[in-house]
């Protein structure tokens, strides 16, 4: 995507329409029905959705002319790098900052833009949504170094540069759920999912995380584990950060294949 | 439980509250972490640059020595000289720890961790991990947390918003109130000490780099209840963020190293588009004020330039922004150069900055103001502890790039340890049954239900734009005292305003108009800490300026201003400033800056010193670029 040096001049939204459209699913909390509604908003250059949920939020009146309560959605840093405005955008799993107005309507011909919280987690109230099951994964594939303490022991151990870029690559992940709402194996939390197996990948390569890489096949291992995975490949292609997901469930399969065979050696 | 069941809460969930929850979990002690996003969702993912630490693996003879000289001038010698010191000496091993956890920083070919020049120093001092060193750090320490939230010891309460401290009858903290962003439930935990770690109050001026959850709403709640407030009115802007609907985003200064042209319509409101403009109808105000160094002009002062331009009605299309134009430079140069840095222009904006001229405006970046810390992080409230950017002790009167990460760590691994100590020792007596938890709960509880019954004709969104708009035109970059006035009164109308607001929704459940409207008040309440120490302080010096004021006064102003609450008016006073170690001089960067700029552009010569000194922000990316290439995936946000 990023490696194209011929420059194509962006296509521009050439006639923009007076107002925007936005028809939002909603729902008012936890387990109650969902519904929609839509809202509209004068067009302004250089929107995200972000900023068109903000105005929505200042007066919420559907386009019925019936006041209603504000939309609810997550946001925090707007930079498409703390994960937590994801939701689901003219059907595209994304985040809602990085999610300009003009591009979504220069794809969709129209003057509406669609909006529905992510659907494989529970959904709090309209875009919001609970992932805290994506940390309790990270748990249990003891996503993490183990030390001896944090007192000053010198620095770690030596690594290639290439190395290094690799494990970054994986260590951008931000836990924003996209590639488990776009992975066709993962519902009901069934399946521990690309994201986890990024991460435990992303310690096994280290060389001090090396050390307790069966802990982190362990836990892949089980009936949610790895195994669940049926090559789809979505995640990869929804994964804002572009992590080599595909590339972690390749080697990690890989790890637990020989790490299998050197335990039973071992016995 | 072990060591005696001692209970520690943690406000925050960024660097530094993960940094001091570590260090508590450590040692086998419990702790609250309380949080208003999962705290792998901090704001500190933001950082982008690195950190600083002397670790002298260039052989430039750097040294932590050097690393406080640096920091203290940079800050223009109104930080408290001991902390730093303390913070210099252990920046190398808390770098070594980050490695040891797996931080994936850049290496060098021998497999070391690589490290990079960057601003308000001569030493390769910033360690960085790609370009987002912020968000790697924070994954480190979350990391390592969730071992400890794992074993027991850590009880995260994410999605939660502290309201107020819980006091006694003496004024010691005794814990918390907080609310379930979800259920608006109010909690009260019961602490032994607790730590504010909250970060910075960027949300005061409406938009700014800040994520949004960076309203200093809990620290403010803190300061009404009688913490001291310090140095307020130091806030740091940066001259090229990228303005949003939303917010701003940081446009690297190596833009204008690259050649990047700086200009506005000559004619005022000109709605054509930018390259149907003809040059002689572009006003490149920095070029014509600044014929020397042009665009290069150093950070301050192009801040100020381009704020002033946009104050005199010449901004783009009425607005407060500027172009900054890349297009005349080949589009393979700025690929190849800048890639990185461009393409978050595009991702945000969706123009291609290769071929349309950017448009940028300052934006507030930083607080170096904060919760008044003694050397111990301690607050002036017995059991409350601060670290990060929402205290005060590290950076004066300006920040250095890749200092505050370092800062937030630091903080953290004072404050965990020493909170420790003092709970400890303090006596709970009967503080856990004499009913002062329920009290306070019932009294927030009581302004949630007020807040709620509200129904006025104010809009608290829109109060918060007004607030913002006010904040940002007069109390940032340049600063006159009758304006600092006047927005002190429309502070006071705000807050007038504020009682007839309504909450505009009827469903609470997961409401964010409550936590909002609270929110509001703090931002208010600290608003006229910021804006009111700006007025009192008639000087320049760091990041505040004054025309009317244009130099520094050590004699009257070497000194920490203090705010303390009152119902009325916060109550400033002022104390001494350490420098026991670095002996105050003026800060002038321009020797240096004419050598490095040199370097880049063939010499130019000395820039012309509009009535005040060189900032050190000026350098900062540039010398990173010297002899650094940035690759693709990288950029530099200091």
């Amino acid at each position: 995507m990023n490696e194209a040096n011929v420059h194509q001049e962006k296509k521009r939204l050439d006639n923009p329409p007076a107002s925007i459209q936005f028809k939002i699913q909603r729902r008012e909390k936890l387990g109650a029905s969902e519904y929609w509604e839509t809202f509209e908003i004068p067009y302004r250059r250089n929107l995200n959705v972000i900023s068109a949920l903000m105005e929505i939020r200042k007066n919420p009146v559907t386009v019925e002319g019936k006041q209603t309560t504000p939309p609810v959605w997550d946001m925090s840093c707007l930079e498409q790098v703390c994960g937590i405005c994801t939701m689901v955008i003219n059907g595209r799993v994304r985040q809602s900052c990085s999610a300009l107005v003009d591009d979504l309507l220069v794809v969709s011909g129209g003057n509406t833009i669609t909006l529905q919280p992510m659907s494989k987690f529970p959904n709090v109230r309209d875009l919001k949504v609970d992932r805290s099951r994506m940390f309790e994964h990270l748990k249990q594939v003891h996503a993490w170094v183990e030390l001896d303490g944090s007192h000053d022991l010198g620095p770690g151990p030596t690594l290639s540069n290439e190395k290094a870029q690799e494990r970054y690559a994986y260590s951008r992940c931000m836990t924003c759920g996209c590639c488990l709402e776009a992975c066709p194996q993962y519902h009901d939390d069934n399946y521990i999912g690309p994201q986890a197996i990024g991460q435990a990948r992303l310690f096994n390569m280290h060389p001090t995380g090396k050390i307790t890489m069966e802990d982190r096949l362990d836990g892949l291992m089980g009936e949610d584990g790895i195994t669940n995975c049926g090559n789809a490949q979505n995640c990869v292609q929804v994964c804002p950060m572009s992590i080599p997901l595909t590339r972690a469930i390749y080697e990690t399969n890989r790890d637990i294949t020989v790490n299998a065979l050197f335990g039973w050696l071992k016995k | 439980m072990a060591s005696n069941g001692l209970k520690i809460a943690i406000v925050g969930g960024g660097l530094a509250g993960l940094a001091a929850a570590m260090k508590i979990a450590e040692q086998g002690h419990e702790v609250d972490l309380i949080s208003v996003v999962p705290v792998k969702r901090s704001h500190s993912v933001c950082a982008q640059g690195g950190i600083n630490g002397a670790v002298n693996t260039k052989g430039e003879g750097d040294s932590p020595a050097k690393h406080l000289d640096d920091t203290v001038y940079g800050g223009d010698f109104l930080a408290n000289q001991t902390p730093v010191k303390q913070m210099c000496d252990m920046a190398p091993q808390i770098i070594y720890l980050f490695d040891r956890m797996g931080v994936p920083f850049s290496r060098t070919q021998e497999g070391l961790i690589d490290f990079r020049r960057f601003g308000g120093t001569l030493h390769h001092r910033t360690a960085f991990a790609g370009a987002s060193t912020g968000q790697q750090l924070l994954y480190g320490l979350d990391e390592q947390v969730r071992k400890y939230e794992a074993a027991g010891t850590v009880h995260k309460y994410e999605g939660w918003e502290m309201l107020s401290l819980v006091l006694d009858d003496h004024q010691v903290c005794r814990g918390l109130i907080a609310m379930n962003l979800q259920t608006l439930e109010l909690k009260a935990f019961n602490a032994d000490a607790v730590i504010m770690a909250t970060g910075g109050p960027g949300l005061i001026f409406g938009k700014s780099t800040n994520s949004q959850t960076c309203t200093g709403s809990a620290v403010s709640a803190a300061y009404q209840q009688g913490a001291k407030y310090a140095n307020g009115e130091f806030i740091q802007v940066h001259p090229t963020s990228i303005p949003g609907e939303d917010k701003l985003r940081l446009m690297s200064e190596s833009a204008r190293g690259e050649g990047g042209r700086v200009w506005v319509p000559k004619n005022q409101g000109d709605k054509r588009n930018p390259k149907d403009i003809p040059a002689n109808e572009r006003w490149y105000f920095l070029e014509e004020k600044y014929p020397a160094y042009g665009n290069l002009v150093p950070r301050d002062i192009a801040t100020r330039e381009i704020f002033q331009v946009c104050l005199d009605g010449y901004g783009v299309n009425g607005e407060n922004q500027v172009y900054l134009d890349l297009t005349h430079v080949p589009a393979e140069t700025l690929t190849r150069k800048l890639g990185a840095i461009l393409e978050i222009y595009e991702m945000f904006v969706g123009d291609d900055p290769r071929y349309v001229p950017m448009r940028i405006f300052p934006g507030v970046h930083y607080s170096m103001g904060g919760l008044w810390v003694d050397f111990e992080q301690r607050t002036n409230i017995p059991g409350l502890f601060a670290a990060g950017e929402c205290d005060y002790s590290i950076h004066g009167a300006n920040r250095l790039g890749a200092n505050s990460l370092v800062s937030c760590v630091y903080g953290g691994f004072v404050a965990g340890p020493a909170a420790v100590e003092y709970a400890k020792n303090v006596e709970r007596k009967s503080t856990e049954t004499n009913g002062i938890h329920a009290a306070e709960l019932k009294r927030q509880q009581e302004i949630n239900d007020s807040i709620i019954k509200n129904e006025g004709s104010e809009n608290q969104y829109k109060l918060h734009d007004e607030l913002g708009k006010w904040m940002t035109d007069n109390v940032t970059v340049v600063r006159y005292n009758d304006k600092l006035k006047a927005t002190d009164e429309k502070i006071l109308e705000l807050q007038d305003r504020f009682k007839k607001i309504s909450v505009n929704d009827s469903n609470l459940w997961a409401t964010q108009a409550l936590p909002h409207a609270r929110q509001l008040w703090n931002m208010l309440e600290l608003a006229r800490v910021i804006t009111l120490g700006a007025l009192n302080r008639d000087e320049s010096r760091g990041a505040h300026y004054k025309p009317d004021f244009p130099d520094r006064n050590d004699e009257q102003f070497m000194k920490t201003t203090i705010a303390e609450w009152s119902a009325e008016s916060p109550i400033i006073s002022y104390e001494a400033v350490d420098v026991s170690l670095v002996e105050p001089r003026k800060r002038d960067y321009s020797k240096g800056k004419a050598k490095a700029a040199g370097t880049e552009k063939g010499g130019a010569p000395q820039v012309p010193q509009p009535g005040s000194e060189l900032k050190p922000e000026g350098r900062e990316e540039m010398l990173v670029r010297e002899g650094e290439k940035i690759t693709k995936g990288e950029s530099i946000k200091e």
